[in-house]
């Protein structure tokens, strides 16, 4: 027993790697000095401050509306491509759409990053659209990239779905956009609102595509604490981190039981 | 009826693989041949600040390709340092975060069903918090008057603070960090499948922990080592972020070139060719390996 116990260390130590930062980040937030890391007392002032800052609330509202509405599209792509991968067998077209779909995950973000804004820069001076650079298109990049992850969630799902039920229902004469509605996407909805978080976390999260394609006026919250964060650690944003920590783990968690409930249902 | 059903059914199909073709092909494929574009073009004083490179005048089509940006990324040293660099700290953090990994999801594949989806959650947790977040946290970590230094001049163990934010050392740890999620779950993935009666028969037949481990359950996680290096190795090379907040002025890292080309220089053309170049030497290759591993666990 005594591998299996040094083994254990070893993981013990591996989580604590993981937690630690984030653990000191949370507590620190609640520090009453402005020094991040000596202990001053305990106080939620940061927090106050965090919410009377225009230009971080501002950056977090813009954010929101890019990470949801990218997301939104990247599921929609996401899916089409993934039925259409899983589904039609052999048509043409399919390596070049299974090796789209796919590229995204190997591409480094710098390069998406660049040739997507050289791309809407000739497109702008070609037919005139997009015209400049904004939320319209952070919310394309994003959109093209979350395609990939949530084609990812999807097509695992499809493959394992029952496709006798079906095949059922187009027996019983229902039209396959009938089935499609009806049958195919309720069975795929955990499926659909993984690849849905998925595709909105990373939009939420991306600093380095939008900080490419964006234009002025356009800041997402990630640009925000980079800009804030490059001048020296502010407690400001160990609250905010906390936030959203708490946030995301409430959902996670949230998720979790609903799934682990469901896993009981269907045994 | 049954024909025009049939054609109504296959437009139907045409049109669901239309849409994330064209979406993929308009705004993932086609950024690419302009990005070669203009790698070719030359830098100019102008909006956007490169020329064109075909011009059409008194119905002729003339050409102007430029391969001076490539002969530039050549020339300046600065550049192959930084290629280099980026695959060696990316390479590094890979084997670091193999190491922390393996054990972590070895523990987690053999540990009870109930436990092993808490665990699991665990690791992924952090994944789903910001990471930029999570990059910040270890400024407060490394800093010199930061928790590690605090800690240990708390203990005495040292006197004078370490100097770790700014240095190769913190963009490693970054690094490994970041992506040990990554690594984890194809670990997990591969271990939880390995057939736990194979190891006792090892046992069983005089082998040591030791050789078990090295005749029998590496080999057998190889698909998994392989798949979570390429997650960790990939996004590492290019990264930017990382070796911006915690790296110092001597870490050289191509995605931090391109970008202080792009964003400082302003220099699209030198930019475009460092991206075309990171593209060709050090992506292409793992894509193409990828492909023939997951061609061969197919054929499997």
């Amino acid at each position: 027993m005594q591998r299996s116990l040094s083994l254990r260390v070893a993981a013990f130590a591996g989580f604590v790697f993981l937690y630690a930062p984030i653990l000191s980040l949370v507590i620190f937030s609640f520090n009453e000095s402005k020094l991040v890391t000596v202990w001053g007392g305990f106080s939620t002032k940061w927090y106050g401050e965090l919410l009377n800052d225009p230009q971080l609330l501002d950056a977090a509202w813009v954010s929101l509306k890019v990470s949801t509405i990218s997301a939104t599209l990247a599921t929609i792509i996401g899916t089409l491509a993934s039925y259409a991968l899983v589904r039609f067998g052999k048509f043409r077209g399919r390596l070049t759409l299974g090796g789209l779909v796919t590229a995204p995950l190997v591409m480094p973000e710098v390069i998406i990053g660049l040739s997507l804004l050289l791309l809407f820069v000739a497109l702008e001076n070609l037919i005139g659209w997009p015209a400049g650079r904004g939320m319209v298109t952070i919310v394309i990049a994003h959109a093209t990239f979350g395609a990939a992850y949530a084609a990812v969630v999807l097509q695992s799902r499809m493959g394992s779905l029952d496709i006798a039920i079906e095949e059922a229902a187009q027996d019983l004469g229902a039209r396959p956009l009938r089935v499609f509605w009806d049958i195919t996407l309720p069975s795929l909805a955990p499926a659909l609102i993984s690849a849905w978080l998925l595709a909105f976390t990373l939009s939420l999260d991306d600093l380095v595509i939008a900080s490419f394609v964006t234009g002025p006026g356009a800041s997402t919250l990630p640009m925000v604490i980079f800009s804030k964060v490059r001048l020296g650690v502010s407690p400001e944003i160990n609250a905010l981190a906390t936030l959203i920590i708490v946030a995301v783990s409430a959902v996670i968690v949230v998720a979790a039981w609903q799934m682990q409930k469901a896993a009981a249902e269907t045994r | 009826m049954s024909a025009f059903l049939s054609r109504f059914a296959l437009r139907g199909r045409s049109l669901v693989t239309a849409v994330p073709l064209l979406w993929l092909g308009l705004f993932f494929l086609l950024p690419f041949a302009v990005l070669a574009k203009i790698s070719l073009s030359e830098a100019a004083i102008a909006r956007p600040p490169y020329l064109p490179i075909w011009d059409w005048a008194d119905g002729v089509l003339s050409f102007a390709f430029n391969i001076g940006n490539y002969l530039f990324l050549i020339e300046d040293p600065l550049y192959l340092m930084a290629y280099l660099g980026s695959v060696k700290i990316a390479l590094i953090s890979t084997a670091i975060t193999l190491l922390i990994g393996y054990p972590m999801a070895y523990v987690i594949a053999r540990a009870p069903q109930h436990r092993r989806n808490l665990l699991l959650m665990l690791v992924i947790l952090p994944f789903w918090t910001s990471f930029l977040l999570r990059v910040y946290a270890w400024i407060g970590f490394l800093k010199g008057n930061g928790v590690i230094n605090n800690v240990l001049m708390w203990l005495g163990v040292i006197n004078e603070p370490l100097v770790m934010l700014q240095t190769d050392f913190a963009v490693y740890l970054g690094i490994v960090y970041s992506y040990l999620p990554f690594m984890i779950l194809p670990l997990y993935t591969a271990l939880v499948k390995l057939d736990e009666a194979l190891l006792e028969a090892s046992a069983d037949l005089g082998a040591r922990p030791f050789s078990t481990f090295w005749h029998i359950t590496l080999p057998l996680s190889l698909p998994g080592v392989i798949a979570g290096a390429m997650l960790v190795f990939i996004p590492a090379v290019g990264e930017f972020v990382i070796p911006a907040l915690l790296g110092g002025p001597n870490t050289l890292m191509i995605g931090s070139v391109l970008w202080n080309e792009f964003f400082s220089n302003r220099d699209w053309p030198v930019a475009a060719a460092v991206a075309i170049v990171m593209l060709v030497v050090l992506v292409l290759p793992i894509a193409v390996l990828r492909r023939a591993q997951s061609r061969e666990e197919e054929a499997n």
